[in-house]
């Protein structure tokens, strides 16, 4: 462990963007931690002073401020919303990963991040292995969310109401995919993500259908890894940058026009982070760009690319859309989602704060699930109040903790990813 | 702090509510002032009146300082703690306690937000005015110990306008009770008003009493350019002198104006050397009319392009382009410095000149915009405070703004305050006798100088 000298020596290389912080308190309306718990030092105005008071060597307590700077979603409102244009999510993950190389790694997040994300056909092969046994000590509780809990009593698991893992993940369902462009004259690639393909391959059939149907060629590899952004929000620089070497690797073997996720969550990190945060080898540089430069949310592609328009409501259930953090905030894509809901000629009820985060943050939802859990209330509230049938995001991550959070309420709203409405629209019309 | 003291603020608010670890003093020992912070020895969160009362008592016994604070968004350090103090949140006090659409006055506790409070008020079909810029998030309470203005304030007034009376607690624990419920009171001294922009120095608040009014039924807004500064400000004398009284009447200086066209893509007309915003509302027939003539006074002034908002969205437009002028000032540089030295309305004309001035003198970047109605512009210094040279010349410059605005018959601070920041100038506005008269006052008040010290009378 370095001492506390070296460690202000290390943030006050951002001095240059924690200096833009005018501390106005802007961020206090739209931070959804601080809705919740009304302290400063969970607001970013009060984490970007806590950096500045390391960087100034006014503070003493490293671990005190690390604690404070890990409870944050990085859902990215604030930045999305900050008057002086501060660039926070670059601080903090820049931040994480200066604390992590100062206290190093839980032997926990060591062994998921080094041991299995960055070995992906270990990865698969554990959690193939998981999703055999699981039925052994978890139970369902929701049939129709598909939610389950813990048999006995875990530590880990606590009172969540979980989606369990899919009996066959995508990578079986789909090994791979090499299809040429067809009347769409377009060919893309398609990066899965880690949580459609372990716990809702579902979505990603429903997006491979969708990409057939439209004739859009498609290039899948038989290798992918995880994006790398739980490597990052925990300042793990060397295994995020070993998982964008990997994939900028597959993912170059061949040709496409644009590489689309259907996960918000990987898509913002392809786009925003991979360019900013990689660190790896500086050959890859110019590959990254090119890669991130053309990188599209699914809907983003059916509705700006294909054109795909709102079609007129053909009865069924009441959507109503959650805009997940990393497509609104970042990325700024709010109207193609809900134009595809439409385009899939489903009723749209549009739920009140549907731009504030949902709560899961991730790892954020492992390390602090309470408040996890009361901002999640929140949104599952909100979303029963519009009187939706269908909960409909973009974002698998969502997915998974507004089940959670509905699951609890048993709210009989059924949880889907909008590209799921739309494949079994085209499906009904043959 | 010993643990003992400690012990007993937490035996008052409970242990979640008491804040004693080096992270979380050191998040409440700033506000948005460009000053350093000062590190507070506890932070305390009452949730209750009753806990908030024997907080202050508990300080006073201690004779501990105390630095009450809302949302920390003071632009004069009125809300920075005094080393070895304690800072008692508001924020657990947030409850809107009454809003009574009959009678037109709503209670509510020092913690309320000011916009969640006026879409509560909208939502019933009246009118809260008082709009300050950081309305998201400040609090009424600090709102009113700041005496807070806003866009509305020509035609509306500021928020001491609509404060009816305050509950606060003395340092000795006991409950002052001043004004009423009705429009009309005369009780007893004013000691409400004496409250208003006391910046926590004279009591700490508990309930606050509001006036709440009908909203105006119809408005419109309007942009205009100009050839110069001086040309708009000519504008906006005629437009008063014409018995008009718009409800908005917004300035915006050549930089300004390319910074946030640069910032948002508007299409604001970046060849203006100024910009009035303006906005008239009431009757929709007195709307029309004043309208009107407004648009006929901007011509005869020569008001080159003059764009009307036909509707909702034209008039969000024009009120974004407002609402963009810091956030697009406050990028361009590290620092930025915004103040509000404030002079009689005729007198714009002559600080604008002043401004201009200043800025070429000590080689710095300002933008100007403001309040042209009520004669409050926001000159906004862009600077890098750690560039020691360029910022012993933001000093100095913001000295000369301070004594140029009161040569012109003006005031320190026109929403501000005079926090820690303004202090040092308050016996140029007043003189020596004023002070000492405020000094005394509080000394018998305030026996132990715990109140919020150092703030406006030094």
């Amino acid at each position: 462990m370095a001492d506390l000298h070296q460690l202000a020596q290390m943030f006050r290389e951002l001095d240059d963007q924690l200096v833009s912080c005018m501390r106005c308190g802007m961020c206090q309306a739209v931070c959804p931690v601080f809705a919740q718990t009304g302290r400063e030092t969970d607001v970013t105005r009060g984490k970007l002073a806590l950096l500045d008071g390391l960087a100034r060597e006014m503070l003493t307590d490293a671990a005190g401020v690390n604690d404070k700077l890990n409870r944050c979603l990085l859902c990215g409102t604030c930045q999305a919303n900050c008057p002086s244009g501060v660039r926070v999510m670059d601080i903090f993950l820049k931040a994480r990963a200066i604390m992590t190389g100062y206290f190093g790694l839980s032997g926990t997040k060591k062994a998921i991040f080094r041991g299995m994300l960055a070995n992906p056909r270990l990865f698969n092969a554990l959690t193939g292995m998981g999703a055999t046994f699981q039925g052994l000590f978890t139970k369902k509780v929701d049939d129709m969310l598909g939610s389950s809990c813990a048999r006995f009593n875990s530590p880990l698991v606590g009172d969540r109401h979980f989606k369990t893992l899919a009996a066959t993940p995508l990578h079986k369902l789909v090994p791979e995919l090499d299809t040429p462009a067809g009347a769409s004259g377009i060919r893309v690639a398609f990066f899965t993500g880690c949580v459609i393909d372990k716990i809702f391959p579902r979505v990603g059939q429903a997006a491979l259908e969708v990409l057939a149907r439209k004739g859009v060629g498609v290039f899948l590899p038989a290798q992918q890894a995880c994006c790398g952004i739980p490597a990052l929000s925990s300042g793990d620089q060397a295994t995020f940058d070993k998982l964008v070497a990997m994939n900028v690797q597959w993912f170059t073997a061949r040709e496409f026009d644009y590489l689309l996720t259907s996960c918000a969550t990987c898509t913002s990190t392809i786009k925003e982070l991979w360019p900013r945060m990689f660190k790896g080898d500086p050959a890859l540089g110019a590959a990254i760009k090119e890669l991130a430069g053309r990188t599209m949310d699914i809907s983003q592609f059916l509705v700006d690319v294909l054109g795909v328009t709102e079609a007129p409501a053909a009865g069924g259930g009441k959507v109503t859309y959650h805009d997940p953090c990393h497509l609104k905030n970042g990325l700024g894509i709010t109207a193609q989602p809900r134009t595809l809901i439409k385009a899939a000629g489903c009723a749209y009820t549009e739920m009140r704060e549907a731009g504030s985060c949902c709560g899961c943050g991730g790892s954020f939802n492992v390390a602090h699930y309470e408040l996890s859990k009361k901002i999640g209330s929140r949104k599952a509230q909100n979303i029963m109040d519009a009187g939706a049938d269908i909960l409909a995001t973009s974002c698998p991550a969502c997915m998974l903790h507004i089940t959670d959070m509905l699951s609890h309420k048993q709210a009989g709203i059924k949880v889907k990813h909008v590209i799921e409405l739309y494949a079994d629209s085209m499906k009904n019309q043959g | 702090m010993n643990t003992s003291i400690i012990k007993e603020f937490a035996a008052v608010v409970g242990d979640d509510n008491v804040m004693a670890s080096e992270t979380d003093r050191h998040a409440y020992s700033y506000d948005a002032a460009v000053l350093n912070s000062v590190m507070p020895a506890l932070v305390v969160r009452p949730e209750n009146s009753e806990t908030l009362g024997k907080t202050v008592k508990l300080c006073n016994d201690h004779g501990l300082p105390l630095t009450v604070r809302g949302a920390g968004t003071n632009l004069s350090g009125g809300t920075i703690p005094h080393p070895g103090g304690v800072v008692v949140l508001t924020n657990g006090l947030n409850r809107i306690l009454e809003i009574n659409a009959e009678d037109m006055y709503a209670v509510v506790e020092p913690g309320v937000v000011t916009a969640k409070f006026a879409s509560a008020v909208a939502a019933l079909g009246l009118f809260y005015p008082p709009d300050p810029g950081s309305q998201a998030v400040s609090t009424l309470g600090g709102n009113v110990a700041e005496n807070a203005g806003g866009l509305r304030g020509l035609k509306y007034g500021v928020t001491k306008d609509y404060v009816m009376g305050i509950d606060f607690w003395d340092v000795n624990g006991n409950l002052i009770k001043t004004g009423s419920r009705t429009v009309k009171c005369v009780s007893g001294y004013n000691l409400t008003g004496l409250m208003v922009a006391s910046e926590g120095t004279l009591g700490v608040f508990d309930k606050i009493i509001l006036k709440i009014i009908p909203p105006p039924k119809a408005a419109r807004s309007m942009m205009a350019t100009f050839a110069s500064m001086q040309a708009a400000s000519e504008t906006v004398a005629a437009i008063i002198a014409a018995k008009i009284v718009p409800a908005t009447l917004e300035i915006m200086d050549n930089f300004t104006i390319r910074t946030v066209e640069n910032f948002r893509h508007a299409g604001l007309p970046t060849e203006a050397a100024a910009l009035l915003l303006i906005e008239v509302d009431g009757h929709p027939a007195q709307v029309a009319d004043e309208a009107a003539l407004v648009e006929q006074i901007c011509r005869e002034h020569g008001a080159g392009e003059l764009k009307v908002a036909r509707d909702a969205a034209e008039r969000d437009a024009v009120w974004q382009a407002r609402r963009d002028a810091l956030p697009a000032l406050a990028k361009l540089r590290p620092t930025c410095v915004l103040e509000d030295a404030t002079v009689p309305r005729s007198k714009i004309p002559a600080m604008i000149k002043v401004l201009e001035d200043i800025s070429r003198r000590y080689q710095l970047t300002i933008g100007t915009f403001g309040h042209a109605g009520d004669g409050n512009l926001h000159p906004t210094i862009l600077t890098d405070r750690r560039d020691t040279k360029e910022w012993q010349r933001v000093e100095k410059a913001i000295d000369e703004i301070f004594n140029r605005a009161l040569e012109l018959g003006g005031t320190l601070s026109g929403e501000h305050g005079i926090g820690l920041a303004k202090a040092k100038y308050m016996v140029l506005e007043t003189n020596r006798g004023t002070l000492d008269y405020c000094r005394r006052m509080k000394s018998v008040l305030d026996p132990k100088g715990i109140l919020n010290p150092g703030k406006i009378i030094g």
